[in-house]
């Protein structure tokens, strides 16, 4: 049950009767905090088209939510932050060069398929933010693969930016030349502070580490997801390079490419999509980071992050109910 | 829908709406996700199955007397693809085009469940002339579904109606390929049910 649809007269429950001061909203605040200095940082890459997309997104998702759950005669649920979230990581995993009415049917997308029409927050099976992106990458390919070089700003109010702008170099991620087995020409520093083409929210590796730590102290998040995700990742490229590339340096530059990052501590982690054990957990951010590299490597895609986590997020029940914990006192099986 | 009180206007509505063999009673899936890109692909499927089932109602509801009960389902599947295989010839030669974009789903209508279902469920129980009335109007369910899928998926997935370019309007690819297909029957599936119970609970029925 949501917290606001309780009723406050029929409060004569058994004990515990201490309540506990987490509610979806405080940790929905926290992630929207920690997920701020990503923007800061891409607003300095990107220009200040990337907080258009952004406050679109947010603004597109929280109206459909309303909407719906209005329309529907249904509690409304927007004061819990979740549907800001849903906006910041759908507007995360776009480029900055999209037209701007994309993120708006990405946020219907979102909101009213992925989330709404199975019963809501909590009840979606898989992360509405990432569906909805893979949505829009199989629905638009080429406004979604067309990334910019950072540093050169694009107008932050044109609705289209036109293709034959020099300044957008399409497709030329790192991942693109990783996949062909080759090391691109980006050095891993400029990787690491994300100082590359690539979506608005995932080029800043390190500030998304950071955040992600930050998340963790908070107890927002549990080390098991981005971890386990992150060194599966990191021991298969390093075992097993593609191509000629080899080494620490390939290694380095597939963990800071791409969406791992913003994969592995925002999008992989959400409450509702990822099991509630810590062996399940384990068990998902392996098959997460397994899933990941198998599509980078033989996949038609460079990348492989929004899939693997959509993939894994239909195991979780699975993984919910085989790691289930033994009751204290519970009978041997 | 038994024999003596076949009400034809009943009937027409049902395997329209609340028995529509695709939106309500799923049957013939296949076909319909893999043809429905296009109003006219749909239309010209949903008609081939038309003329299958009503020609292959009527025989066997004909020859119902005459099948041995244990082979029946043999029995069928040979009625069926001896019709299946004159409308496929027809096709081929008349309308070439609509040939090449069903391709293998012609030929695919012998294994169509909607044929066997209404031929088992139906045909083999009542006289020929219901027989064939119960055939083409199923038959016009499925054509209904199918124009109707093919309509949506042809709107957003090419942004054209019946070839005609929309002026304007970005296609989403999104819903010309198969995933668009699956999302957009379960979409139609869920109104059609809503819309089904709505009128349901207002005629003071059960729910």
């Amino acid at each position: 049950m949501n917290s606001n649809t309780e009723n406050k007269f029929l409060t004569m429950t058994a004990s515990p009767h201490i309540k506990s001061p987490i509610k979806t909203r405080n940790i929905m605040a926290d992630v929207v905090i920690a997920l701020m200095p990503a923007l800061v940082w891409a607003i300095y890459v990107f220009g200040f088209r990337a907080l258009t997309i952004t406050a679109i997104s947010v603004v597109s998702c929280v109206a459909f939510e309303y909407l719906y759950r209005k329309l529907m005669k249904k509690s409304n649920t927007i004061s819990d932050l979740s549907a800001v979230v849903t906006g910041i990581l759908l507007a995360y995993s776009l480029p900055v060069s999209t037209p701007l009415w994309i993120p708006i049917i990405g946020s219907f997308f979102a909101i009213v398929i992925v989330k709404q029409l199975y019963g809501g927050i909590g009840k979606n099976i898989i992360n509405p933010a990432l569906a909805a992106r893979v949505f829009l990458f199989v629905a638009y390919p080429t406004e979604l693969t067309a990334f910019t070089e950072p540093g050169k700003y694009l107008s932050p109010f044109a609705v289209n930016v036109s293709k034959a702008a020099s300044d957008i170099t399409a497709g030329a991620t790192p991942l693109v030349d990783l996949k062909n087995g080759i090391i691109p020409d980006a050095d891993i520093t400029s990787t690491l502070i994300g100082n590359i083409p690539g979506t608005i929210g995932e080029v800043s590796a390190t500030i998304l580490i950071l955040t992600g730590i930050y998340l963790m102290i908070r107890k927002v998040i549990t080390w098991h997801i981005p971890v386990t995700y992150i060194a599966t990742v990191a021991l298969i490229t390093l075992v097993l390079p593609l191509g000629n590339a080899g080494g620490v340096s390939f290694m380095l530059l597939q963990l800071f490419s791409g969406g791992l990052m913003l994969g592995a501590f925002f999008m992989a982690t959400d409450y509702v999509t990822s099991p509630a054990t810590s062996v399940g957990r384990i068990i998902y951010g392996v098959g997460c980071g397994l899933i990941t590299v198998f599509i980078r490597y033989f996949g038609g895609y460079p990348e492989g992050v929004s899939f693997a986590i959509l993939i894994m997020n239909l195991f979780v029940w699975y993984l919910d109910k085989a790691t289930k914990p033994k009751a204290f006192g519970g009978a041997k099986k | 829908m038994s024999e003596n009180k076949f009400s034809v206007k009943k009937h027409f509505f049902s395997s329209l709406f609340d028995q529509n063999p695709i939106l309500v009673q799923l049957l013939g899936t296949c076909p319909t996700l893999a043809v429905s890109t296009t109003v006219v692909n749909g239309i010209g499927m949903g008609l081939s199955a038309t003329a299958v089932l009503v020609l292959s109602n009527l025989l066997i509801s004909l020859l119902r007397k005459f099948i041995p009960k244990q082979v029946r389902i043999a029995a069928y599947i040979v009625i069926i693809s001896g019709f299946v295989t004159a409308v496929e010839l027809l096709i081929k030669a008349f309308l070439p085009s609509l040939d090449k974009s069903l391709g293998l789903f012609i030929p695919l209508i012998v294994v169509n469940c909607i044929i066997l279902a209404r031929a088992e469920a139906f045909a083999s129980k009542n006289g020929p002339v219901v027989s064939m009335i119960d055939g083409l109007f199923m038959g016009v369910g499925f054509t209904f579904a199918l124009g109707i899928l093919g309509l949506i998926r042809e709107v957003l997935g090419s942004g054209s109606v019946l070839g005609y370019t929309i002026p304007g309007f970005k296609p989403i690819l999104f819903f010309a390929l198969p995933a668009g297909a699956f999302l957009t029957l379960g979409c139609l599936i869920a109104a059609v049910n809503y819309i089904l119970a709505l009128s349901k609970n207002k005629k003071g029925g059960s729910k």
